[in-house]
């Protein structure tokens, strides 16, 4: 993992003072709520619906077993005794206040972690793919390159006030866990002929009201570029991106409303002026931030285990936990495992105190003590050896960390939604619950297979609902809570936004909705195919005729 | 009056900013010898300006494209940048854009709705001089420019990034 140097401490205590001074000004009325509004948001502080929330970034989504046990802590003394994984590799406190978030974040300093650009119109935390460095067939570890986009967006002082949120996602595992193609910048991470490494660039992808698939302005950016590009990239949205309409205001938008080739041609305008400036990377740079993300002291096994193997016969349970919840690792001998916190009855992405403490340690002891966190609201152990895994799986079931859903139907996303969050229009922790219930007999969930499903409480779609195979959106109709389906969605590397079912269900229709989507799709697969590969064999009509037959 | 700021120290503003609505004439009778006008009125009436006994500067705002002010920029003792809210950061690149585009040398002055707490950032993109209103505290914002000890970023102030000076 990146170690904060001396300039990185500094600069990490220079916005606690700035902030602690800019929380006491507002305290003594020097600053208007309106002034105070993006400085707190900056440092990840919304007042939301019951309390204010405090968005924390965990770069990357990776994290050390100190840092996790120190969101524990901090989850048991300025909160309820437990916090919410984010679609973005984040994490959230929902009950802090806000007198103590100075305090909050100078104990989150303490671990090298903080709040620095988690909300308001800047550049947010740089997402990637939770297997980054321990993925089969991997093009490039993107975690340094992370890192160093991290450095290059923390403080950047022409992009603070841009005209919306702005979010990069980096990608070089051949299965795009990141939804690299929905961000502001999408980078996907290649290699051309002779070895060398580049970035494909997609700009203008995004959720929210305006779900769009970025457009590659740049088949193979040299490394040495990364920086420059991206530079000029953000001048020319903080220039001509639109300010007089919020909806309007994200780079998609612009990049629409250009076109990509005039937006290329603006871009590589600005470029060919820093194209060989000072922002150029060097090598130096680059093994720098390499150096922080080599492989842990690996030992040398065979990739077989009588033991497991017996195991797996015996234990029904651990097998659908194997089956579902570990995969394979570049190591012979070792294996990725996910820990769902999907558990029915718990809120998507909640973890308490005690299972993050938890978790802390068994990544001390199992895998070199660093945990990862997915933008699917999970915690992965990227590097656990084949032969611990009984143990490890037999802990994790004690403490509610078992529960074998991964990428089935009940490993739903889902935003925080009306019970916490101002913005939402509607529900989405009880859809996700009784949609849970109604599934929640695993060979059911075996038999549907893989399967996204993805619920947000409004258009700003943090459930991400628009690439869920199956998508669930909370819209308010005359007051009352209803709930749109979309089909189709994807966030892979084919990605593809959903399409709408048809007219809004009430929340008490949702599972019986839902299920009749899962039959139409089990009457017509073929061989194995999946819900997405039927879907887009047969289309949306049969779940439509099937889903509003009933109301005709 | 609001205060202003110039390379770290407090002096006297002696300029003048019209508004867009104003006219050349208004600007050649105007009482004040140094008058800042703003880009459209400059682009129309340059020659006349320029003819003038007075000293010229010229204010963009916001939504003004600052490459059309050009090599113009070089000739002019004072250009003023315009935030009309604090949230509207197109003036940075602007900022960025006359320093390192154009190679403008001279004071680079903001204006408008500028707080506290964007002191450091405008510092930063190569702005020089501030106007600063009388709701913030001037010790404040003399503190402000050293917000932070350090940037990560190739910036017009140091255009050397962090990593290569690590």
């Amino acid at each position: 993992m990146y170690i904060y140097d001396s300039y990185d401490k500094q600069m990490l205590q220079d916005r606690i003072t700035q902030y602690r001074d800019q929380t006491k000004r507002f305290l003594a009325g020097e600053l208007s709520n309106e002034q105070f509004l993006p400085l707190r948001l900056q440092n990840g502080l919304y007042i939301q619906r019951l309390a204010p929330m405090l968005r924390v970034a965990i770069p990357y989504g990776c994290l050390s077993s100190n840092q996790l046990r120190k969101l524990a802590s901090i989850a048991r003394d300025y909160d309820k005794g437990y916090a919410h994984f984010s679609t973005r590799q984040n994490i959230q406190y929902n009950w802090p206040i806000l007198e103590q978030t100075p305090d909050l974040l100078a104990e989150l300093a303490e671990v090298e972690m903080h709040a620095i650009q988690t909300s308001g119109n800047c550049i947010r935390n740089t997402t990637t793919d939770q297997f980054a460095g321990v993925a089969v067939g991997e093009i490039e570890d993107s975690r340094p390159w992370c890192e160093i986009i991290r450095q290059w967006s923390t403080f950047h002082p022409e992009f603070a006030y841009l005209p919306r949120k702005f979010k990069i996602a980096v990608c070089g595992t051949p299965n795009d866990q990141a939804a690299t193609q929905v961000h502001d910048i999408g980078l996907y991470i290649k290699k051309n002929k002779d070895g060398e490494v580049g970035f494909q660039v997609l700009v203008g992808g995004g959720l929210g009201r305006t779900p769009v698939i970025g457009a590659e302005i740049c088949e193979f950016l040299p490394w040495q570029h990364l920086l420059t590009y991206l530079d000029a990239i953000m001048r020319v949205y903080n220039r001509f991106g639109r300010r007089d309409n919020k909806y309007k205001a994200r780079i998609k938008i612009l990049v629409k409303a250009i076109g990509a080739d005039a937006f290329r041609e603006k871009v590589e305008a600005e470029w060919q002026h820093d194209k060989e400036g000072p922002a150029t990377l060097s090598q130096e740079e680059v093994d720098r931030c390499k150096s922080f993300f080599t492989d842990p002291d690996y030992q040398t096994l065979d990739d077989s285990d009588s033991e497991i193997n017996a195991q797996l016969e015996k234990d029904l349970l651990f097998s659908h936990w194997m089956e579902r919840n570990v995969v394979a690792h570049k190591k012979p001998g070792y294996r990725i495992v996910t820990l769902c916190l999907k558990e029915t009855g718990v809120a998507p992405g909640d973890a308490s105190d005690r299972q993050m403490e938890f978790v802390a340690d068994l990544a001390e002891k199992y895998s070199f003590s660093e945990v990862r966190v997915t933008h699917e609201q999970n915690l992965v152990l990227t590097d656990v050896r084949l032969q611990d895994l009984y143990v490890l799986y037999q802990g994790c079931k004690q403490e509610a960390l078992a529960t074998p859903y991964v990428g089935l139907i009940n490993d739903i996303v889902c935003c925080p939604g009306g019970d916490f969050c101002s913005l939402a229009n509607a529900k989405s922790i009880p859809i996700a619950e009784s949609i849970q219930r109604r599934f929640e007999d695993f060979d059911i969930q075996k038999n549907i297979g893989d399967l996204t499903l993805n619920i947000s409480g409004c258009m700003n779609a943090c459930g991400h609902h628009h690439v869920g195979n199956i998508g669930i959106l909370g819209v308010d109709k005359k007051g009352s809570e209803f709930y749109q389906v979309t089909l189709g969605g994807s966030a892979d590397r084919d990605a593809a936004i959903g399409k709408v079912l048809g007219p809004s269900f009430a929340q008490a229709e949702m599972p019986d909705v839902i299920e009749k989507i899962i039959n139409v799709y089990l009457e017509k697969r073929q061989d194995s195919e999946s819900f997405i590969a039927t879907y887009n064999r047969i289309g949306i009509e049969p779940y439509k005729e099937k889903v509003y037959a009933d109301a005709d | 009056m609001p205060t202003l700021i110039k390379d770290g120290q407090v002096i006297e503003n002696t300029w003048v900013l019209i508004g867009k609505e104003s006219d050349l004439s208004s600007v050649l009778s105007h009482a004040s010898e140094q008058v800042l006008v703003p880009l459209s009125l400059w682009q129309e009436h340059k020659s006349d300006l320029q003819a003038s006994e007075k000293a010229i500067g010229v204010w963009l705002d916001s939504d003004d494209d600052t490459y059309e002010l050009g090599s113009d920029a070089l000739e002019l003792p004072l250009i003023a940048l315009n935030f009309p809210v604090f949230m509207d950061g197109r003036s940075y690149s602007s900022a960025a854009i006359l320093r390192q585009r154009i190679g403008y040398k001279g004071e680079l002055r903001a204006v408008g709705e500028i707080l506290r707490d964007q002191l450091f950032y405008m510092k930063k993109c190569g702005i020089n001089s501030f106007e600063i209103s009388d709701s913030v505290k001037l010790e404040d914002a003399l503190a402000a420019f050293s917000d932070f000890s350090n940037n990560y970023q190739s910036t017009i102030e140091d255009p050397l990034p962090l990593f290569r000076r690590r």
